[in-house]
């Protein structure tokens, strides 16, 4: 039965443990996430939502379980950060992390899939096909205007759409993005709603943590309700929305 | 391929920087052999040897900022590069003695003689040719900064506990040389040269060659590291310096980057300690020593960290101003030093170059928009 779930996921996790000086981040924690799905991942603070993408992107080892991809074929706790990323997963992180120092430009023209070694990129020219996907990239995250602008100058907004525009770049076929509208305006939650469904629609598989309840309505699909480091309760929003752990657990029993 | 890659270091201040080096590595020469002694344009030899000297500092402060001020690495132990290069040239050096020592050994230099030892080490073997000398100037602090940096750097070691550990290296260095069984001279270390190359290493003609070719070689090692930082992999190394994780998840390896331009940078500043050796005649384990990479890093954080030609330009202002201090109050150099590194970063955090280059650029924008006609309505 398990085999079967993997064999059919992108990504995979089963049962993984992680605990930090005896707190336990996970307890268990399994999810499985098939190839082109969205999903939204909730839950309070502490649920582990976190330290669940630590230990899909390499940055934490779990103590205990699985962590898979690609149908259980590539083993993701034996990896480090930068051989992930190649395999095809992107991170977003909490708070925007971009290149402050370069232009939105260069932000992209880093982020962007091409051979990482340093022998590689020391001689490496800017290609038409590059400054085409440059281009294309720019004008997904509405920043056509501003490309030749540091990065440090970017509104806060504009920083989050960046960081989802470098990981467009890197061609990844799982998005993992970390609350990606904390601090915006309800327009700019929307849109970036909409940009999340359209880069879902074009083939890649999202999972989005997020706080924000009416964005997750607005991107409706499946939600997993993450809670003390195991899965509390899974289904459509609505589901969840009704069931009664999930209503205990968010407004106090 | 390589044509395209140095062609990108040659922005606008570069090409300055390259055409005022170039303009100094002829002048000064000149002005030492060709114009006569009793003119005021005459440079006496001295001060061809000094400013050959400030030259070798500029390469070793170009080699700093390299890794400081584009990828974050503040190393504190980069004098040792230096003077690994240095030791290299100066066993070349002491090789071509020959059998014009104190004691007349045809192979074995003074110290060794001195110290009962029969045979050459092994170690010192080959030094005899200039070719293999040269390599091993570039070589040994190039491996020395690559294992090190391979380690480091693989087990993320960064801020302030990887300044720490370079001090300790370039202090585990200097305590080892000064060991007379290390076979590099102990506490003397190596000196009484005669001949580079054939020319005696005293004359006038040589020190002026040396001259030329360490500003030579402040001009190559410009250009080449300006063609890193323009290239796709200095983006990289800025990318790492502010936001190492991030550039990590976007799938480069951050180690790799890292001892690359490590060892780049060592072999650089390996080079410039090789033309630091013959000018002032000796070198012994004080250049090891750890106050002598960080007054690197204060000619660095003068001129302007992540500039390049702020790196040049802090390393000869304040080694002339070390010249002309010690001559004059020689007991207040080190509060002056210190003074001057507060005052830097308090009032210049960009160092001179920086702050120069951002006030061009203020009067760059503030200037057409005050000459631009009202727009019409």
């Amino acid at each position: 039965m398990t085999e079967a779930l993997a064999a059919n996921s992108l990504l995979y996790l089963d049962d993984v443990k992680v605990s930090f000086d005896g707190f336990k981040a996970l307890k268990g924690l399994s999810l499985t996430i098939e190839p082109g799905e969205m999903r939204a991942i909730i839950g309070p603070n502490g649920a582990g939502k976190t330290t669940m993408m630590d230990c899909i992107t390499g940055k934490t080892r779990p103590d205990e379980g699985e962590v898979s991809f690609e149908g259980g074929t590539i083993d993701l706790t034996k990896l480090d950060e930068a051989t992930i990323a190649e395999l095809g997963i992107g991170r977003k992180f909490q708070k925007p992390t971009v290149f402050e120092s370069h232009t939105v430009e260069d932000n992209l023209y880093l982020a962007l899939k091409s051979d990482r070694g340093p022998l590689a990129t020391l001689f490496h020219r800017l290609s038409g096909a590059e400054a085409a996907r440059i281009d294309e990239l720019l004008a997904t995250i509405k920043l056509t205007g501003r490309r030749g602008d540091l990065a440090k100058n970017l509104s806060h907004g504009q920083k989050q759409w960046l960081e989802i525009g470098m990981l467009l770049a890197q061609e990844p076929k799982l998005l993992l993005v970390d609350e990606p509208v904390a601090g915006m305006t309800d327009a700019e939650t929307m849109e970036t709603a909409a940009l999340l469904r359209e880069i879902n629609a074009s083939g890649k598989s999202v999972v989005v943590v997020e706080h924000d309840m009416a964005f997750v309505r607005e991107l409706g699909v499946k939600v997993t309700v993450l809670h003390e480091g195991g899965v509390l309760s899974e289904g459509s929003i609505d589901h969840v929305a009704n069931d009664p752990r999930v209503i205990e657990v968010y407004l106090g029993r | 391929m390589i044509r395209h890659f140095l062609e990108n270091g040659l922005d606008a201040r570069v090409r300055i920087a390259l055409a005022v080096i170039l303009a100094v590595a002829i002048l000064v020469p000149a002005a030492n052999l060709l114009v006569p002694e009793g003119s005021p344009f005459h440079v006496p030899t001295y001060l061809v040897t000094l400013f050959g000297k400030y030259a070798t500092y500029a390469v070793l402060a170009l080699a700093l900022d390299l890794v400081w001020g584009y990828c974050g690495i503040l190393s504190l132990g980069h004098g040792a590069f230096f003077a690994l290069g240095g030791y290299a040239m100066g066993m070349y050096l002491m090789r071509q003695i020959g059998t014009r020592g104190v004691y007349g050994h045809p192979i074995l230099p003074d110290f060794m003689v001195f110290l009962n030892w029969k045979e050459l080490p092994w170690y010192w073997y080959g030094f005899d040719h200039f070719a293999f000398a040269m390599l091993m100037v570039v070589l040994v602090p190039g491996l020395v900064a690559f294992v090190f940096g391979w380690f480091a750097f693989r087990s993320r070691v960064t801020g302030v506990y990887l300044s720490i550990i370079t001090q300790a290296l370039t202090y585990a260095l200097l305590l080892a040389f000064f060991r007379n069984d290390m076979g590099f001279g102990g506490n003397n270390g190596l000196t009484d040269f005669k001949d580079i190359v054939g020319f005696n290493v005293q004359a006038r003609g040589t020190r002026a060659a040396l001259f030329f070719l360490s500003c030579l070689l402040v001009a190559g090692g410009l250009l080449l590291s300006a063609a890193i930082v323009n290239s796709k992999l200095g983006k990289v190394l800025v990318a790492i310096r502010d936001a190492e994780s991030r550039t990590r998840f976007i799938g480069y390896r951050v180690a790799t980057y890292k001892a690359f331009v490590f060892t780049v940078s060592a072999m650089l500043a390996g080079l410039a300690g090789a033309l630091y050796v013959p000018q002032v005649g000796i070198i012994n384990p004080s250049e090891f020593s750890p106050a002598n990479s960080i007054e690197a890093v204060i000619w660095v954080a003068v001129g302007g960290r992540g500039t390049l030609v702020g790196a040049v330009v802090g390393a000869v202002t304040v080694n002339w101003g070390k010249t002309w201090f010690t001559g004059v109050l020689p007991s207040f150099w080190l509060f002056a030093l210190g003074g001057l590194f507060v005052l830097v970063t308090l009032f210049l955090p960009k160092g001179i170059v920086g702050t120069w280059s951002e006030w061009r650029a203020k009067r760059k924008t503030a200037t057409p928009a005050d000459a631009s006609p009202a727009p019409a309505e």
